[in-house]
């Protein structure tokens, strides 16, 4: 081979890299734009409803001032999780299109609907991103108030033992960051 | 005419007047009236297991838990999660108690009578406040 070859050669591994870092970073940057609350509150079908119900719920506004914003709990942690999440998402753009909710009344006759899809999913994952942040190993009960303790005991000596709980967080938490829809029925499995 | 052109004036003055407070009166609440008032004690909602015993024959059970997490709405009623006759059982919580399953024709329903929808109208969580007042007030056992 000769040296201009070579060299050739080189320089194109070189552009290759800097362009895969370029594109790859900015695909990233794109999509952690899009996994701000900033960027879920600036349509007014969320800051109008859901948003305004979980400002006044302990996932905004507690003791020790951590909060959870709207990625937190629906957008997953692990990368291949969150672009599956980003390439369903691409479903709420066209119902942004054709203003499926874009009133609070639609909003309100669609919800029973829209929470169910999402108890599905949280299930589904076993509340995966509750777990994020709430983990029964790191739980302790005694700090509890009586009732939650009570509750959660058998399910966290099943995660202590290594076990599989007989119940996911979405089983018993349902409505803890948004208004429960109108029909919902407690005694109902969803 | 002159007396009644004289009236604003002295309503003006006798309100300038009575803002004036004698130094040597009390409140009931033990500092000056003119006083500015203590902060506020930051008092949390009691939790009491087994509930507060009530205080006299028909009194609505008082709640011995929390409520800000529950909602009661025109949608739903939040206390209903766990109260209502197809959960209390799973939840080991008090049943709605069954006067509040009638309308006000008497008739029993199966679900509770919008007209007692309302719990905390009657139904209230205590605070873990001392009195300001101490009184000694017993109640009918």
């Amino acid at each position: 081979m000769s040296k201009r070859k070579k060299r050739g050669g080189l320089f194109l591994v070189v552009v290759g890299i800097v362009t895969g870092v370029v594109l790859w970073g900015g695909f990233n940057t794109a999509m952690e734009m899009t996994n701000t609350e900033t960027f879920c509150i600036s349509c007014h079908e969320m800051e109008e409803t859901v948003y305004q119900e979980l400002r006044e719920t302990i996932h905004f506004s507690n003791r020790t001032g951590v909060r959870a914003t709207c990625p937190d709990c629906h957008v997953p942690k692990e990368w291949i999780h969150k672009l599956m999440r980003k390439i369903q998402a691409t479903n709420e753009l066209y119902h942004k299109m054709f203003g499926t909710v874009d009133t609070p009344e639609k909003f309100e006759t669609k919800r029973l609907e829209l929470a169910k899809n999402v108890w599905r999913s949280m299930k589904k994952t076993n509340s995966r991103e509750c777990r994020n942040c709430h983990k029964f190993i790191y739980m302790d009960l005694d700090r509890q108030a009586p009732r939650s303790s009570e509750q959660h005991d058998p399910h966290y000596w099943d995660a202590v033992d290594g076990k599989t709980p007989q119940k996911t967080c979405i089983d018993c938490h349902k409505g803890v960051a948004h208004s429960l829809p109108e029909g919902f029925d407690p005694a109902a499995d969803y | 005419m002159k007396k009644i052109a004289l009236l604003p004036f002295a309503v003006i003055a006798a309100m300038f007047l009575s803002t004036a407070v004698p130094a040597d009166v009390q409140s009931l609440r033990g500092y000056k009236l003119n006083a500015m008032a203590k902060k506020p004690a930051n008092v949390k909602v009691v939790n009491v297991k087994g509930g507060i015993e009530r205080s006299y024959k028909l009194q609505p059970p008082m709640v011995p838990h929390e409520v800000d997490k529950y909602k009661i709405n025109l949608k739903n009623n939040g206390c209903m999660k766990c109260h209502s006759e197809a959960t209390y059982e799973k939840e080991k919580a008090p049943k709605v108690g069954d006067s509040h399953y009638e309308n006000r024709d008497g008739k029993v329903l199966k679900t509770v009578s919008s007209r007692r929808y309302f719990c905390n109208q009657c139904h209230a969580p205590q605070m873990s406040a001392d009195p300001l007042v101490q009184n000694d007030f017993q109640g009918a056992k």
